[in-house]
């Protein structure tokens, strides 16, 4: 589904990381760990074509993003559920506008109703759904955030840090409909800093972590 | 142009979940409507100018064309024969209607203004004029003349040309100076809109970029855009289509006969079919600037 190959990205000037491969396959469960500014934010950018490579490919369902068109683009990121650091809201629609916002540009907002109800109950955010997101505190976005990356039932869901502002048994709900998706055959990929959110997954499915550290990526599964 | 008409059935229907993914701005709004009611108040006075000069052009080429003056000048004695001899020519000429010798007293009245009323007419060696009428599409000025010098030899054949071709040049050109406002109307339009649209597409940056991280394609970003500032730039120019429509009625009228562009200013009969043609084509016109706009910046941002 997503694979890189011989990945290279570089900042003005600077390399973040050379020589980085991975491959997403239909129901694995990745996490990628590593210290703050390895990388991992824009590794999964790179996942979702927000950015491309200096080097190497990044291939979406077997097309290279590189020189792929604007609206091909898009077509592919409605197969990928994407949950943003900063969640990434429009600020003047409420909330329940904003979960259902995949469905809307992809011109089936009439699913929404079918959808909508269940997914905020499932996140708790059932009373908030007419609030606008600036409104809404940290743990509520990122819930938010969450809801909306599964609305279209993507094949692969990536989430930057999701469980970084909500509590311990919130996490384990939002990790327990990403292992519910999981065993659907959705490929699943987060980053994060939560060494007990990989327990925790461990414990239920199986699970491939990765760290991104010194400019490479490794298999770290052994030391968690 | 099924295309063309679905595209704009399809704009007017509209998508209202499209249309809130884009949050409304004040200032952009605020200016397109000003502009597409300015623009189109400006469009009115232009065309009904354009219209007026029209009229003034088609008048003067159409009463100056079929008139024109036969002058005779001869010794007393020989004018009765000669008037008598280029009337004959006349009725004799193909594409004249009628010829007619002016009366002793038209020519008097001719030239009161000059000379006053007490002019002897008799006493003064005043020519005689004929006064032509053509028909269809007119006589043949080079052959009357040859005919003329042959026959009638004191006859001078004045068809109005050296003054009639000035004027009607002269309004034909006020004309195309109104189209040309009209252009130049319509391109500042674009060119205000454009800015105004880039304004909006610029502020509006973050939205367009969680409307693609979640999957819009360009032409849905794009639409909801576009669908605003077209039908904030119809309704702008239609305000202002119906206020220039009412000052150009209250504008003070003129000579009976139009002969005055200035005082012919304004919309007669089906001139004013012209004024529903102002709102859609503003629209147009913010609908391509509005999409041009927002692909170039779309092309930028990606």
């Amino acid at each position: 589904m997503i694979e890189l190959r011989d990945v290279a990205y570089s900042y003005g000037g600077g390399e973040l990381f050379s020589g980085l491969s991975l491959a997403l396959a239909p129901g694995s469960f990745h996490f990628l760990t590593g210290p703050s500014g390895a990388g991992k934010t824009t590794l999964l950018k790179l996942c979702y074509g927000d950015l491309v490579p200096t080097s190497g490919e990044v291939a979406l369902w077997g097309e290279p993003t590189t020189g792929m068109a604007r609206d091909g683009l898009a077509l592919n990121r409605r197969r990928i559920g994407v949950v943003h650091q900063d969640c990434q809201f429009l600020d003047h629609l409420p909330l329940g506008d904003n979960v259902a916002l995949p469905l809307t540009v992809a011109g089936r907002h009439h699913e929404a109703a079918a959808y909508l109800p269940d997914l905020l109950a499932w996140v708790g955010l059932t009373r908030h759904v007419d609030r606008r997101p600036p409104e809404l505190s940290g743990g509520e976005r990122q819930r938010a955030a969450l809801a909306r990356a599964v609305i279209m039932s993507p094949e692969v869901i990536i989430a930057d840090e999701p469980t970084g502002n909500i509590d311990w048994e919130m996490s384990q709900r939002l990790l327990a409909l990403l292992v519910e998706l999981n065993r659907m055959g959705k490929a699943v990929l987060i980053a994060t800093h939560d060494l007990n959110l990989i327990r925790s997954a461990k414990a239920q499915v199986a699970v491939r972590t990765l760290r991104l550290k010194d400019r490479q990526l490794l298999a770290a599964g052994a030391d968690l | 142009m099924k295309r063309a008409i679905w595209t704009a059935l399809s704009l007017l229907a509209g998508d209202a979940q499209a249309d809130r993914s884009v949050p409304p701005t004040g200032f952009t709004a605020r200016l397109t409507l000003f502009t597409a009611a300015a623009m189109a108040l400006l469009a009115v006075f232009a065309l009904s100018l354009s219209l007026a000069a029209g009229r003034l052009a088609a008048r003067w080429s159409d009463e100056l064309a079929q008139t024109s003056t036969l002058r005779i000048s001869a010794p007393a004695e020989q004018m009765a024969a000669q008037t008598a001899a280029a009337l004959e020519v006349l009725r004799t000429t193909p594409g004249i209607a009628s010829a007619r010798a002016l009366t002793e007293e038209e020519e008097q009245a001719l030239l009161t203004p000059w000379f006053g009323p007490d002019l002897p007419l008799d006493a003064l060696p005043i020519p005689r004029l004929i006064e032509i009428e053509a028909e269809g599409r007119g006589y043949d000025a080079t052959g009357l003349r040859a005919r003329l010098q042959a026959e009638v030899p004191g006859a001078v054949l004045d068809d109005h040309t050296r003054w009639r071709e000035p004027l009607v040049a002269a309004a034909g050109k006020l004309r195309g100076l109104g189209a040309l406002a009209i252009v130049l109307i319509g391109a500042s339009t674009a060119a205000m809109i454009t800015l105004a649209a880039q304004s909006a597409l610029s502020a509006n940056a973050q939205v367009i970029r969680v409307l693609r991280l979640v999957g819009a394609r360009d032409a849905y970003i794009a639409r909801a855009f576009v669908r605003r500032f077209t039908l904030r730039a119809l309704s702008g120019a239609a305000a202002g289509t119906v206020i220039g429509a009412i000052l150009v009625a209250l504008l003070p009228g003129g000579a009976e006969d139009g002969s005055s562009v200035l005082t012919g200013i304004g919309f007669s009969g089906a001139d004013w079919l012209w004024l529903p043609l102002i709102p859609p084509l503003a629209a147009a016109v913010a609908f391509a600037a509005t999409r041009g706009a927002a692909r170039r910046m779309l092309e930028r941002q990606s």
